[in-house]
């Protein structure tokens, strides 16, 4: 089993820019320094009709030399570490940061509850959450979903998002539908841990317990859409508080939200 | 014998004045090349693999900072997205265009995409996202209006002064958490106010101030001290 974030093959490439490193360059080194800063004014005062003359050059020089100076960036700018993702020339895949070895666990991602990771009881998708869900855990699953999951199924999750209608061949299925309202909830993590159809996989994106998160969401949304607040029993697994939208993807009508989630973030 | 014509007098006395104030001038000229983007590099565009478009994406399509660059709430490094990110979806949209070229290729072989950074601290300055995320600094407030950018420069100087402007005076910037993101957000007017806690705010110092105390921002003093951004 591969760990959840790891740097995975297309991981991409930081590089400096060439530009800047040449200008890193400590250039100042090979220039020799003018011993005396003023050695032609007393000589020039004396011979009176170049005075001026000297003295601008003198100046002048001395001009350059500040303006190179003050273009100057020194060694300390550029010290042998590597910032994430940095270019290296070491290695042939062009990458600073060997990717893990395989097999290895990198430390919080020891799978020893492998519901969490998998959403799977044996081979079926398990209906319950690994984790109680809270306000906070909704609230959180409503942020996760907006940012990775809403450009193509549309905040009201009826498969009207933006990507679709720029020309993504097959448009996703509203979560409306009987099948999905009857789907168990380990099914949705595994649609977003593994992909289905000509949807990506997230797994390299969202993390398990943000995933779930996303999982209570959606199906407090599919709640929100069948049925009013009052309708949700006390102690359901889901509170099925209906979030508030102030963006209506499509016409949508949602049920009138009475108390609001003091933290819940306005859109 | 008369070396020197009377005139010289009044000519030495002007050219020691007019030293001070060439002295002076090559001082000014020096802290403004400092502070050029000869220096600097604000505002360059560098050339990238793909001419890839924060204005297309984020304004155009509305996708969210977090979607691509996924570590910049939780770590130092914000993140830059590996070329499966840019396959969920142009595995299936403009499949064809040449400008995307780099990018099918980088899929199909497992090369790292290699782009060219834009905003680059030197190597003994500590920087981190997280923090000022989660305190409440705006990708904008340092980035600029990314939503506008179809290619990207980096905005501000990223000098010293220019970090220090800020933590001597974080309630001039600070917005709340959940408007990090939003590339077009006003600060707080008599016209557009900003509510937080139930509280309307409309100026941005009372909401600045509040915000501090809220996010529990350490003191000024702690956040200019040497040690905080070099270390
Ligand atoms: C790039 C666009 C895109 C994004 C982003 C996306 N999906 Fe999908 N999704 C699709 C498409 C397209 C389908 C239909 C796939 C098919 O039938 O081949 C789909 C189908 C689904 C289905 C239904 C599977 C079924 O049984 O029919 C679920 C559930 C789902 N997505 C959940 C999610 C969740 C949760 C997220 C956010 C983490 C998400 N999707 C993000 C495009 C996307
Ligand atoms: C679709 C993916 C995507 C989204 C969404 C996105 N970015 Fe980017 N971003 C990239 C890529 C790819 C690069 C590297 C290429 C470049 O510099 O243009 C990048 C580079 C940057 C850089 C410059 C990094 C550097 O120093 O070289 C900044 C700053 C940035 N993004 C900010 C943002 C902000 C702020 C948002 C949200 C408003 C955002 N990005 C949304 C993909 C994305
Ligand atoms: C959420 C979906 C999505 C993701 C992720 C995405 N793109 Fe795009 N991109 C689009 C869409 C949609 C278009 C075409 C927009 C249109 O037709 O209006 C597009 C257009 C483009 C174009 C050409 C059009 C232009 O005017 O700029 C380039 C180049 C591009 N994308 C590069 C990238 C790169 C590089 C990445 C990965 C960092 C990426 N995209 C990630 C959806 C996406
Ligand atoms: C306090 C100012 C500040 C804020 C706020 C900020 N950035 Fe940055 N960002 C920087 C600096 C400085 C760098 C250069 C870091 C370096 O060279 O190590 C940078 C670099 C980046 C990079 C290049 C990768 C990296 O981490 O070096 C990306 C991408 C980026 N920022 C995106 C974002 C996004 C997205 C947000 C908003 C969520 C954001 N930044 C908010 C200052 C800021
Ligand atoms: C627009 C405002 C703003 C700018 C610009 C800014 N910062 Fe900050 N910075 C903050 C705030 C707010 C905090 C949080 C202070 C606190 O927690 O008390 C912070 C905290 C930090 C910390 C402390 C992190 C830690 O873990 O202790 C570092 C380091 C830092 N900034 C570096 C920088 C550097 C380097 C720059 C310039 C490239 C910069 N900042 C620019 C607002 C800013
Ligand atoms: C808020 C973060 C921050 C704090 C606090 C800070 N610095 Fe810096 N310092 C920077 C950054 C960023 C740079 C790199 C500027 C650049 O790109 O030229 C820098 C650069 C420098 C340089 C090198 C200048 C050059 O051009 O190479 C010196 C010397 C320095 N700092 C000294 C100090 C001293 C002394 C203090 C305490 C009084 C201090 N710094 C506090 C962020 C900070």
């Amino acid at each position: 089993m591969s760990p959840t974030f790891s740097a995975d093959r297309f991981s991409a490439i930081f590089r400096k820019s060439e530009s800047s490193r040449a200008r890193l360059e400590p250039r100042w080194r090979g220039e020799s320094k003018p011993k005396d800063p003023y050695p032609t004014t007393d000589s020039s005062a004396h011979r009176g009709k170049g005075l001026c003359g000297l003295k601008a050059c003198s100046t002048l020089a001395w001009f350059t030399i500040l303006l190179a100076l003050a273009g100057c960036r020194q060694d300390m700018h550029d010290q042998p570490r590597f910032k994430p993702l940095a270019e290296s020339d070491f290695y042939s895949d062009l990458r600073s940061a060997r990717p893990p070895v395989e097999g290895t666990v990198a430390r919080g991602q020891l799978r020893e509850d492998s519901y969490l990771y998998t959403g799977k009881m044996g081979n079926n998708p398990g209906d319950y959450m690994p984790f109680p869900v809270t306000t906070e855990v909704l609230a959180r699953g409503q942020q996760r979903y907006d940012i990775y999951c809403a450009p193509c199924h549309s905040r009201v999750g009826d498969g009207n998002g933006v990507i679709p209608s720029r020309g993504f061949p097959r448009k996703p299925p509203s979560y409306h539908i009987e099948r999905l309202r009857k789907a168990p909830l380990g099914y949705f993590f595994d649609v977003i841990t593994n992909g289905f159809g000509s949807m990506p996989d997230y797994s390299s994106q969202i993390e398990p317990r943000d995933r779930w998160a996303i999982v209570a969401y959606v199906r407090a949304l599919q709640l929100s859409q069948d049925a009013t607040a009052a309708d949700v029993p006390a102690g359901q697994k889901v509170p099925s508080e209906p979030p508030r939208f102030e963006e209506l993807g499509s016409g949508a009508t949602l049920p009138v939200v009475e108390n609001k989630p003091a933290h819940e973030e306005p859109k | 014998m008369q070396i020197f014509h009377r005139s010289t007098n009044t000519l030495s006395r002007a050219t020691i004045y007019g030293a001070i104030f060439v002295v002076a001038a090559l001082f000014w000229a020096a802290a403004a090349i400092q502070r050029s983007p000869y220096v600097t590099y604000a505002g360059v565009r560098r050339p990238q693999p793909v001419p890839f478009s924060h204005q297309h994406h984020v304004a155009g399509l509305g996708i969210d900072c977090r979607y691509c660059h996924t570590s910049v709430e939780t770590s130092s490094f914000a993140g830059i997205p590996p070329t499966k990110t840019c396959m969920n979806c142009h595995a299936q949209i403009w499949t064809n265009a040449a400008l995307l070229e780099p990018v099918r290729e980088s899929y199909k072989s497992g090369k790292s995409l290699v782009w060219t950074r834009v905003n680059d601290l030197p190597d003994f300055a500590y920087f981190d996202h997280s923090i000022h995320i989660n305190k409440g600094v705006g990708c904008n407030t340092c980035h600029g209006p990314v939503d506008r950018m179809p290619l990207m420069y980096n905005q501000a100087s990223l000098q010293m002064e220019w970090c220090l402007e800020c933590h001597r005076a974080p309630e001039k910037h600070l917005r709340p958490r959940d408007q990090v993101f939003n590339m077009r957000y006003e600060e707080p007017s008599s016209s557009k106010p900003v509510e937080v806690d139930g509280k309307e705010y409309t100026d941005q110092l009372s909401l600045g101030t509040d915000l501090v105390k809220k996010y529990k921002l350490r003191t000024v003093t702690d956040i200019t001290s040497c040690s905080t951004c070099h270390r």
